[in-house]
């Protein structure tokens, strides 16, 4: 049973609670470290951080992925930047600040103690990054330069080109390639996670599955930390790469871990609008491009002039004139809604009108072309060939399209889940963004949590078990578990129904955008309620899965998308029952008079963490409240 | 837009394969389109039809992960230059065309499947390496060392590498001069990689020869490159490498 949750959060000073902490936390030492196993799924910036750091610590560390190698997970696709209170700028940044426009920005709904611990260990991501040669851009005197993301008043935010994530992964990539050449850490590629294992409800293993041969096996461990990303891709359409899944950490719901805040996700404002029904994946274009881009539409919904024939007087810079302090720096959520407005309000640009300008005109008479193409470049080139439109000469079309999920699985400020021994880390867990996570902040809180929180939190987990040996894999739990997910994979290959994996996935996910995307409503949300599992039933009767069980992408996306379904009817169950709008999260019953998002911070001032309750029953709700000390609640304004 | 395709189509590791056309599959195809959203289309007409779809490697479709890849008309990415197959839209070919579509070449990738290569001879090399050994939680304040922005314009150049291995594919001798470089000369550059500069070009060297081919300077690799990375590093690499030789590397500090 689980009673009533407990985040953990230490009660001492916000400013001194993780340096104390650290203090209180039991450690291992050096010699005992190798008599512990170790299990990281994912090797993104937070598997990888964690993979290499605890090698390094000299733990057994084994670190599966489902690419071909680590450098390819989803977290090399972040462009913008890193954000860190080095305040190098000395423009009033501070660790306070970040925490304040963090927790601000997620809207008032995340842990003001993990938030405080994320901003303090900014400054550390930088020089580890730094130390490994990742190489961010410089100004000409050789110092680290800086740019402005959403959300913030100061310039905080580290980047390597458009390709901040890429050099962060590589960094944490090369240092895991070392551990595995130390032989500290053993990579097991081209690996699914298919199950957890539980021994006495602590986790005791995994269930994987080699891509190649098809062969299901078990690995157990003294611990398990499940660093798999998001699960955006349940809407089918996103920025996510296409591989990028939930199963792990639904897998993992399904044995009794807590699921935290599903309906929160994030849209994006700034990508290519899509182009046709054969989409496969929508496009981001960086953030960091609402530093020089204007976004506007033309004020008069019929007006199809070329751009460049729109007079000034007849465009709507609706950012900048809703809100003239932040202007096209915006957070995400408000951007993305107001792009939405717009483009329902019949103002939409480009061949479907389901677009706004973001027009680098005014940017390249300011600091000229050249300076412009430094700073966004590869971005522009990424454009044109997706478009076969130059951003130089016309403005970019953008539009919205789901990009994060600040929902996952639950942590308690030890990063662990309420399953003993099952630790979360990155964007998995639910932990630092609220309801709405500020650009810039995602490798950020990968890297913080592999880096520098992981290993003091889980040798204060593991220091409990010395001497402890790991559950054999022939115990009846895994031997259990193993057999289940044989069979699961083989009814996949036997339902030889007519319609493929894809399309019923476009279909999920159209349901989703339509009732849990953007905007949300009773009754568009109830729709989906009645219509997700209906579909997931003839999922089950129709779906088309050929081939054999060694190298098959149709059934690897099989297993994707049939634990997609379950997650995305508690997605809709989550935003159903919070009666309120907060960040990503924006119900149209809860809004106030000029459109902006209405919380109730009386009713559901808390986490809300769903429970697992069996298939055929609805899912059990726990709440964390959250306490906020150090911040004053108060409605966002970015007026 | 009406194709013909002819496409490699392999069921595993070491069985014979063969070049399979697809005609009625890839008719009506937009020009708008990603390559690899041509390839959905056909692959969803397969299943249609009950044959299995051909399998080819992707993940991020934005030209950064380096998972894609294939020999496109005999070219690695295809036509267009700087640019990895997934952002290679169907604009760039013509109504009627016959397109070839071949996994990459090359002994060091063996296939896996149809369009998919085993590429882990990469990360065998970065493993020897590839890397600045800096311990998590011991790295000095990032501005301790002001790094000139040249020098760190041209490590992010080197830095770049998406490792899709077009490189080795376009080589005539499937040499990874290209890749290696790009990865040493990354680190090689910066202040921070050089107490380990002359151990990390020789062990990521003498790695790259166990498993490719050795570069006689044809430059095929640059034109392959979706990153556009320039041999330039190919001769910095070899610099480093004869350095390596030549110095008295336990002055150097360097003792392996």
């Amino acid at each position: 049973m689980i009673g009533e949750l407990d985040g953990k959060a230490p009660t001492h000073p916000l400013a001194e609670r993780w340096t104390n902490h650290k203090f209180d936390m039991k450690l291992v030492a050096p010699h005992n470290r190798r008599r512990f196993d170790v299990i990281v799924v994912g090797t993104g910036l937070a598997g990888a951080a964690a993979a290499a750091t605890l090698g390094e610590q000299g733990y057994n560390v084994k670190a599966f992925t489902y690419h071909d190698s680590p450098r390819r997970a989803h977290s090399i696709a972040a462009q913008g930047g890193i954000n860190a209170a080095k305040n190098y700028k000395s423009d009033g940044d501070s660790v306070f600040r970040l925490f304040y426009d963090t927790v601000k920005g997620g809207d008032f709904r995340s842990r003001e103690s993990n938030v405080y611990r994320l901003a303090e260990l900014s400054g550390n991501i930088i020089d580890q990054c730094v130390a490994q040669g990742v190489p961010f851009a410089r100004e000409y005197g050789g110092l680290l330069d800086n740019r402005s993301f959403g959300g913030a008043q100061v310039s905080r935010t580290f980047y390597a080109r458009g390709q901040t994530g890429q050099q962060l992964l590589l960094g944490a990539y090369q240092a895991l390639a070392h551990q595995v050449h130390e032989g500290t850490v053993q990579l097991f590629t081209r690996t699914e996670m298919l199950d957890l294992v539980l021994k006495e409800d602590r986790a005791a293993g995994i269930i994987v599955r080699d891509m190649v041969t098809g062969q299901v096996t078990s690995h157990s461990a003294h611990a398990v930390l499940l660093c798999t990303g998001g699960y955006g891709n349940a809407f089918y359409l996103s920025t996510n790469a296409k591989f990028s899944n939930a199963t792990a950490i639904w897998r993992a719901h399904r044995r009794g871990a807590l699921f935290a805040n599903p309906c929160y996700t994030q849209i994006h404002p700034t990508c290519i609008p899509a182009s046709d029904e054969f989409q496969s994946k929508l496009t981001l274009m960086s953030e960091s491009l609402r530093n020089d881009g204007r976004i506007w539409v033309p004020k008069d919904p019929g007006d199809t002039r070329p751009t460049d024939q729109i007079p000034e007087e007849e465009r709507d810079y609706y950012l900048e004139r809703k809100y003239p302090s932040f202007g096209n720096l915006v957070p995400r959520d408000v951007a993305s809604r107001n792009a939405k407005a717009v483009v329902d309000q019949g103002r939409g640009v480009g061949p479907l009108r389901n677009g706004v300008f973001l027009d680098f005109s005014e940017a390249i008479g300011r600091v000229g072309v050249e300076t412009v193409r430094e700073r966004y470049g590869n971005l522009f080139d990424m454009y044109e060939r997706i478009t076969d439109e130059n951003p130089y000469r016309v403005p970019m079309r953008i539009y919205p399209a789901v990009h994060y999920t600040m929902g996952g699985l639950w942590v308690d400020y030890n990063l662990m889940s309420n399953l003993p021994g099952l630790f979360v880390l990155g964007e998995a867990n639910f932990s630092d963004h609220g309801a709405n996570r500020l650009g810039a902040s995602a490798l950020m809180q990968g890297l913080a949590d592999g880096y520098f929180v992981i290993s003091y939190t889980l040798a204060n987990y593991l220091s409990g078990l010395l001497g402890e040996k790991p559950v054999p894999t022939h115990d009846p739990a895994f031997t259990a578990t193993e057999a289940n997910v044989g069979d699961r994979v083989a009814r996949f290959l036997s339902v030889k129904g007519t319609r493929s994996v894809d399309d019923f996935h476009r279909e999920l996910g159209k349901i989703l955008w339509d009732y849990c995307g953007m905007t949300r409503n009773r009754t568009g949300l109830e729709k989906a309620l009645s219509e997700i599992p209906a579909l997931r039933e003839e999922f089950w009767k129709d779906v088309r899965v050929l081939g054999g069980p060694a190298l098959n992408q149709s059934l690897e996306k099989a297993g994707r998308v049939a634990d997609f379904f379950e997650l995305g009817e508690l997605m809709v169950r989550d935003a159903l029952h919070r009666e309120e709008s907060c960040g990503g999260h924006f119900r149209e019953e809860h809004q106030t008079e000029d459109g902006e998002a209405l919380r109730d911070d009386e009713h559901y001032a808390y986490v809300g963490a769903w429970e697992w309750t069996g298939k055929h029953n609805e899912p059990l709700l726990h709440k964390e409240p959250l306490s906020f000390e150090s911040v004053e609640l108060t409605q966002r304004s970015y007026k | 837009m009406d194709l013909t395709l002819h496409v490699w189509r392999q069921p595993g590791p070491g069985q014979p394969g063969e070049m399979v056309t697809y005609i009625e599959e890839a008719k009506d195809i937009s020009p708008d389109m990603s390559f690899l959203e041509m390839l959905d289309i056909v692959n969803e007409r397969l299943i249609a039809k009950g044959q299995e779809p051909i399998a080819f490697e992707h993940d991020c479709r934005e030209g950064i992960c380096g998972s894609c890849g294939v020999m496109i008309n005999g070219q690695a990415h295809g036509p267009q230059p700087g640019t990895a197959t997934c952002q290679l839209h169907m604009r760039k070919f013509a109504d009627g065309d016959e397109i070839w579509i071949e996994p990459w070449r090359a002994r060091a990738f063996p296939v896996l499947r149809d369009l998919i290569v085993d590429r882990t001879a990469f990360d065998r090399i970065v493993e020897a390496g590839g890397y600045i050994t800096a311990p998590t939680g011991a790295a000095p304040d990032a501005n301790i060392i002001p790094i000139p922005k040249v020098v760190a314009d041209a490590a992010m150049d080197a830095a770049a590498c998406i490792s899709c291995g077009a490189c080795v594919a376009a080589c005539p001798n499937n040499a990874a001069q290209l890749f290696t470089a790009a990865k040493v000369q990354h680190l090689n550059l910066l202040p921070q990689g050089q107490p380990e500069r002359y151990t990390r070009v020789v062990r990521m060297v003498e790695t790259m020869e166990q498993y490719f081919g050795s570069c006689t300077n044809h430059a095929e690799c640059q034109e392959a490159c979706p990153k556009e990375i320039s041999i330039d590093f190919i001769a910095y690499m070899n610099r480093d490498y004869v350095k390596a030789q030549i110095k008295n590397r336990r002055l150097l500090g360097q003792t392996s």
